[in-house]
């Protein structure tokens, strides 16, 4: 049980703290990066995914995508990158395109299978209300199906998250960079203690994931509503 | 690479095909294919040594928890709750964390892909079981079926289109993070992977990541064949 000891020393260690290879700093880069990644993937699947829920087309290939992605492993893809041409090769490009590539899946089919799921019965009074197909999609489709595109963002972000931290083995920083500096150094401490700080980051975003779910999700009130309305 | 060497000491022949792309450092190079036939082969196995272990002590692990949660309300928060928490941790981290305790082996490995296919299997197995309509349950009681009688006979066979359905998931996910096991050096075709990035090796890359993703895509192959075979009556119809 030596190791725990050396592990708390490795923590208590202020050089730990310090520099570029600091904790936080490493911090900062993996969060950095993780949410950009996660915006361009919500920037860009999200509107896709919408619109083909909308109108009902193109199922197979947003449910597809996940499937296939998992196929993939993000530790080949990003050794793929960094071996391509420019622009990409050995840079930030190259990680930040793993990530997008690797976060746009659950964002995609959850958000189509939410959208394209919705009950029928719904869309069609809101019809007979007389709104329009934009209408229907603002007020309808989409508060109706929050909870499920929400629960893909939080899927996307832990996947974020944990591609990050594989980049380190191919050239990028964040967190993961002192699991494999530890390994490099042969410093079982630095690898275990650069590991729960992984650890940490990537429950603290699932939790904090799950409570913004909670929070922005319209259907509480719409689901009340609709069973006064049923009454 | 040895190819190169071999036409650049020839000179004034123009190189051969097949030699030119290990020359060129080519991503596609039936030539590595064929000289590195030995070492590929080697590692594909390996990737499915370390796949197959996991998966099955995964499966073999995750049924007894489901149905000790099914049996057990209180639990079932507690070992869903544990099962969210080991999936949200990198792979990278569970390897780093199970460090201490098995060192630089292929035990790292297969330990940490059995936790990730033991979160995948007991959701799918709890899913399926809990989807077995009630008066299905009741027309088996009805039928004099003991409890014991009732899971084997009734409610396994109807959960079984959802558990092959996690059983996928889990393969599939499984032979893409064994590349990850590089780490402790027991990645399979993630050493290939490794190495070749060290060298700058394209073929070797590319080679090696494309077996992975065929790999994978053979592997849930067999296991909708399974399907098929086991489940006649659900031919056609896809898992859930």
């Amino acid at each position: 049980m030596g190791w725990i000891a050396d592990v708390l020393a490795w923590f208590q260690d202020p050089r730990n703290w310090q520099g570029p290879d600091g904790i936080p700093h490493r911090f900062l880069e993996h969060v950095g990066l993780s949410a950009a990644a996660l915006g361009i993937a919500c920037a860009l699947a999200i509107p896709l995914a919408v619109w083909l829920g909308h109108i009902h087309r193109g199922g197979a290939l947003a449910v597809g995508v996940s499937n296939i992605g998992r196929a993939f492993p993000t530790f080949a893809v990003l050794v793929l990158l960094v071996l391509a041409p420019d622009p990409f090769g050995l840079s930030t490009l190259s990680i930040l395109t793993a990530l997008v590539l690797f976060a746009i899946p659950p964002i995609l089919t959850n958000t189509y299978v939410g959208v394209s799921e919705v009950d029928p019965a719904a869309v069609d009074a809101a019809r007979g209300m007389g709104m329009s197909g934009p209408q229907i999609l603002a007020k309808v489709e989409l508060p109706l199906a929050t909870s499920l595109i929400m629960d893909g963002v939080r899927l996307a972000a832990v996947q974020v998250v944990a591609t990050a931290t594989i980049a380190a083995l191919v050239a990028g920083g964040g967190l993961g960079a002192i699991i494999t500096d530890g390994f490099g150094r042969q410093n079982q401490a630095e690898v275990v203690g650069g590991a729960i700080c992984v650890l940490v980051l990537a429950l603290s975003v699932e939790g904090g994931m799950a409570l913004l779910q909670r929070r922005v999700d319209p259907q509480r009130a719409v689901r009340a509503g609709s069973r006064a309305a049923a009454a | 690479m040895i190819g190169g060497l071999g036409s650049a000491l020839i000179g004034s022949h123009p190189p051969t095909v097949a030699d030119d792309c290990l020359l060129r450092n080519a991503w596609v190079c039936p030539e590595y294919v064929r000289t590195r036939a030995d070492e590929l082969t080697a590692a594909t196995v390996e990737h499915l040594r370390i796949t197959v272990i996991s998966v099955v002590l995964g499966a073999a692990l995750a049924l007894p928890l489901a149905l000790l949660a099914r049996r057990v309300r209180r639990l079932q928060v507690t070992i869903l709750g544990l099962s969210t928490a080991i999936y949200t941790i990198p792979s990278l981290a569970l390897f780093s964390l199970l460090l201490p305790f098995t060192g630089l082996s292929d035990k790292t490995v297969i330990i940490g892909l059995v936790l990730y296919s033991l979160t995948i299997l007991v959701r799918a197995a709890l899913t399926g079981l809990d989807g077995v309509p009630e008066e299905v349950r009741d027309a088996g009681r009805g039928m004099g079926y003991s409890a014991n009688g009732l899971l084997w006979r009734v409610e396994l066979p109807l959960a079984l289109p959802v558990l092959i359905g996690g059983l996928r998931v889990a393969t599939v996910s499984t032979v893409a993070l064994v590349t990850v096991g590089t780490i402790v050096g027991s990645g399979g075709l993630g050493d290939l992977i490794a190495t070749g990035l060290q060298s700058n090796f394209k073929a070797q890359v590319l080679t090696a990541s494309v077996l992975c993703v065929v790999i994978a895509l053979v592997l849930d192959l067999l296991l909708v064949l399974t399907q098929r075979v086991f489940m006649p009556w659900r031919r056609g119809k896809a898992a859930a």
